[in-house]
């Protein structure tokens, strides 16, 4: 009986002692999945003595329904550009004033006080890149810059489709490819958009913004949904995989590093976001998802392929779309479409 | 009057705990979710403190993008195939389970033991681990495929994951256990003397199972099967993994809906019918077998 | 079978045998049994696939034991395990003593009824409510969090063996430990405890078990850092399958199979 008592006491302790304040040195990482370089972390380790953990998550619909929900104890975590809005005005992250951080100077021009989080208050650039599609040139031989072949797909490429989970990427390449305005409000224009997933979906294996590299290499899907920085990976395993550059426009994403108002750790966390912006560890994680970052200088400890790769250096006739934070009624429409897609 | 007094005190001290426990974190956020599903959904995700029908009348009606009422099957459609997969698992598991339950009773004690305890272990397994083990099988380079293109069969692989099939040889797998156990258990009990009496009376076997085996072992598999049967109504994990993402049940259905789709209270309303149909299938148990068994065991 | 000395087995086997039962039952081991060799033979490939085999190698065992994130996801599910065990096994220690032995009084039904209620109830119901409740009045707490919600859900598991022991077991020790003066709480820890304890165990045992392999409860709940082993698992089966995700499927198939033999063991000591 005592020992019992005693023993669950002990536990007890253990817990709260995991639970709470134990977190001293420690930091909460909340990313996409494989986004993360390893020795990125490890480096960071190295340099602070603080420890990091790191937990997943695939879209930015999911990141904002942990956070909603109460979800946390995060203290970094990394949204796309287009939803940094709607985290402020949720009250779901706090200030972190970057331009009084050490290295702002850093940040590249363009990428200083971008329109979403004007005078970089709330957050800076992690990395910066495009989603389009990758395609196994093997199975498929055809043109494909277009979004043609993702959305009415020849007959090699039915079946073997791969969309990602979110629906904001996946309605907003549907709105590119039907010539529509992005962060639509046009209820008959919406309408269409979901004519045309639901006939494409017939021939979709799966919806799954994870494991792109393992399905793709797996020959599970020959086109997939995915970034440029992936795509390269995948290239790199099987140089039949390319990356599209769709002619109707091709969506750029800048994703941020953002303090959530309830981190525990808000020091660490400033201590990560001010070792992010110096070039060589900036670099250190380009090399390793293969995107480019907003930081000036980093150009110099970037791998060699970064400098050359196609994923990287985008046809200067590409027309870029950055998707802009929608309003509420647009969102609606959007998760309207969605849920008859899945249904 | 003291000793009265001790036994009340005594009892409240050792109950207390358990269902104090109970009553907070399980009674109240029933009760908590209840709730929610009569509010108003928060695009961003949670609630909002307004009182809202919209959650229930999603269930059937939707509003279009005309904002015209429109009626909407497809979340019936998910019922359907929820309520349907989980039969289709309940009897396919009754099929096997039935068999087996009886031919490992059938064996001397010794053996009879290590089978049931054979039976027992992926039982307490992880779930997640098992349902995995059916990707390794099931996907276009998994196993099977392996086997069919290996042996020439075929020379394009099969889609055999991400299906309704897929999903339902993971229910199946996953609840078996949950049939053989309690149908066993039954039989274990039948007398010997009713065989030999059957026996004696020139009853053949077809005889013997329809008259005598299965009206005693009744309560065995009318067990087995709501065993089976409620828990595949609201599974998540099979539909999750084996599914695709396109092939919704309620179980993935609902958790959804506290994740990327952020609609707590259409979640909240999907889950309280899910209970409300295992509450119904749990008194029909009750009300049913249960108390003929009650009878039986009076009477005899 | 049961109740009957006189008739032989041999005859009843010859009776009350029906064809193709056997051959069911063999097939129905293997499909129980085959996906989990599956499993875990291919943890020892040593390619980069989960199901073409390459060769036999233990590289992923040792990447998986150099892995920090297991390491920490191992750790949490283990202290999580053991202290929603330890708590549950006691409280339905307490619970099922009362409600076995004591006379009929009010309430006893509906106790009963609440003790079983987490069995009952979907387990996605469970953990979305769960998630609300927690939600709703801002808990926090990291591990603590999901220690709560195991805990409730592990009481009616340690509930029922310990239940089950206490009707099994005859009343007559404890009615002559009272004879002897002994007080109530004298009795308790000589007589009743000793003699409930492999029920108490097995209870714990199957309970531990439970938390350890809990997922969807933990997965709606689970805050940072608080990642068991089942959700690593899910992670991992996210990006991508490689066989680490079988080694460490192996390891903990090998724990609970270890779990489950000992607390079947002790259940048989009588």
């Amino acid at each position: 009986m005592k020992t019992f008592k005693i023993l669950m006491l002990f536990f007890l302790s253990i817990a709260l002692c995991t639970g709470s304040a134990m977190a001293g040195k420690q930091l909460f990482v909340f990313n996409w999945t494989d986004y993360t370089s390893p020795e990125l972390l490890k480096k960071f380790e190295k340099e602070t003595g603080i420890a990091v953990t790191l937990d997943t998550f695939d879209s930015n619909e999911s990141l904002l329904a942990k956070l909603k929900a109460g979800g946390g104890g995060y203290d970094i975590v990394v949204p796309s550009h287009n939803f940094v809005p709607i985290f402020i005005s949720e009250g779901l992250v706090q200030k972190i004033n970057a331009p009084k951080l050490k290295g702002y100077e850093n940040i590249m021009d363009q990428h200083k006080s971008p329109p979403w989080d004007p005078g970089n208050i709330y957050s800076i650039p992690w990395q910066t890149g495009t989603t389009s599609f990758s395609i196994n040139t093997d199975v498929y031989k055809g043109d494909y810059d277009t979004y043609k072949v993702l959305f009415e797909p020849p007959s090699e490429l039915q079946g073997k489709i791969a969309m990602f989970n979110a629906p904001d990427e996946v309605v907003g390449m549907a709105l590119i490819y039907l010539g529509f305005d992005q962060c639509n409000e046009n209820s008959d224009q919406m309408k269409q958009v979901l004519d045309l997933l639901m006939a494409q979906k017939q021939h979709v294996k799966v919806y799954n913004s994870d494991g792109i590299l393992e399905r793709l290499l797996s020959g599970d899907a020959a086109i997939h949904m995915n970034w440029n920085g992936y795509a390269m990976r995948a290239r790199n395993q099987n140089p039949a995989f390319k990356y599209a550059y769709a002619r109707e426009g091709v969506i750029s994403f800048m994703d941020n590093l953002m303090v959530p108002k309830d981190a525990q750790n808000k020091e660490n966390a400033i201590k990560f976001i001010e070792f992010m912006m110096q070039p060589e560890n900036a670099a250190m994680q380009s090399n390793f998802a293969r995107y480019a970052n907003g930081i000036k200088g980093s150009g110099k400890f970037l791998d060699e392929e970064l400098r050359t790769a196609p994923e990287i250096n985008i046809p200067s006739t590409a027309k870029l779309i950055f998707i802009p934070s929608c309003s509420a009624k647009s969102i609606k429409l959007m998760d309207k479409v969605w849920t008859k897609l899945k249904q | 009057m003291n000793q009265a007094k001790r036994e009340a005190t005594r009892r409240w001290l050792g109950l207390g705990p358990a269902i104090l426990l109970i009553f907070i974190f399980m009674i109240i956020p029933l009760c908590i979710i209840s709730t929610y599903s009569f509010l108003e959904s928060n695009p961003y995700g949670g609630v909002k403190p307004h009182f809202s029908f919209a959650a229930y009348s999603q269930f059937l009606f939707e509003l279009d993008f005309d904002d015209n009422v429109v009626f909407n099957p497809a979340y019936l459609m998910i019922f359907w195939r929820s309520f349907v997969l989980a039969l289709a698992t309940t009897i396919l598991c009754l099929l096997i389970g039935f068999p087996v339950a009886y031919y490992i009773a059938l064996q001397p004690p010794s053996k009879r033991n290590l089978l049931v305890f054979l039976v027992t272990i992926p039982f307490w397994t992880n779930l997640l681990i098992r349902t995995f083990s059916w990707i390794l099988i099931l996907r276009d380079s998994g196993v099977v495929n392996n086997i069919l293109i290996w042996t020439g069969i075929i020379d394009k692989p099969i889609t055999l994951l991400y299906t309704n099939g897929a999903i339902l040889i993971g229910l199946v797998y996953t609840y078996i256990p949950f049939i053989v156990l309690p149908i066993y258990a039954t039989v274990e009990k039948l007398d010997i003397r009713l065989f030999e009496a059957a026996h004696d009376l020139y009853a053949n076997r077809r005889q013997l199972m329809r008259y005598i085996i299965l009206p005693l072992t009744a309560p065995g598999i009318i067990a087995g099967g709501i065993l089976v049967f409620v828990p595949s109504l609201g599974a998540f994990i099979a539909p999750n993994l084996l599914g695709g993402g396109k092939k919704l049940m309620l179980g993935s259905l609902i958790q959804l809906q506290f994740a990327s789709s952020r609609n707590w209270p259409f979640g909240s309303a999907v889950a309280l019918l899910l209970m409300a149909v295992v509450l119904i299938a749990m008194l029909i148990y009750i009300l049913g077998p249960a108390r003929k068994t009650d009878m039986g065991e009076h009477a005899g | 079978m049961t109740n009957n000395k006189h008739t032989s087995p041999r005859r009843f086997f010859k009776i009350g045998q029906f064809p193709g039962f056997g051959i069911t039952t063999l097939l129905f081991f293997l499909f129980l049994y085959i996906p989990l060799f599956i499993l875990v033979i291919f943890s020892f490939n040593t390619g980069r696939s989960a199901t073409i085999w390459d060769g036999f190698g233990f590289n992923w065992y040792l990447k998986a034991f150099n892995n920090d994130d297991i390491q920490r996801a191992a750790i949490n599910s283990i202290i999580i395990a053991i202290t929603a065990t330890t708590v549950a096994t006691m409280l339905a220690t307490f619970a099922a003593l009362i409600l076995s032995r004591a006379r009929k009084f009010r309430g006893q039904n509906i106790s009963y009824a609440i003790i079983m209620l987490p069995l009952i109830v979907p387990e996605i119901v469970t953990a979305v409510a769960t998630l609300s409740f927690f939600s709703a009045i801002g808990l926090k707490l990291g591990l603590v969090n999901v220690i709560i919600a195991h805990t409730v859900f592990c009481i009616p598991f340690a509930f029922m063996p310990i239940r089950a022991r206490l009707q099994g077991m005859d009343s007559t020790l404890e009615e002559a430990a009272t004879d002897l003066y002994a007080n109530d709480w004298k009795t308790f820890r000589y007589v009743t405890l000793p003699l409930l304890m492999p029920g108490i165990i097995s209870g714990a045992m199957l309970t531990f078990i439970i938390s350890i392999d809990d997922f969807i409860i933990t997965m709606m709940v689970a805050q940072a850092g608080s990642t068991t082993l089942p959700l690593y698992i899910y992670g991992m089966v996210r990006m991508g399958i490689t066989p680490e995700i079988n080694v460490v499927s192996t390891i903990m198939l090998c724990i609970s199979t270890l779990f489950v033999s000992l607390a079947y063991l002790v259940g048989r000591k009588k």
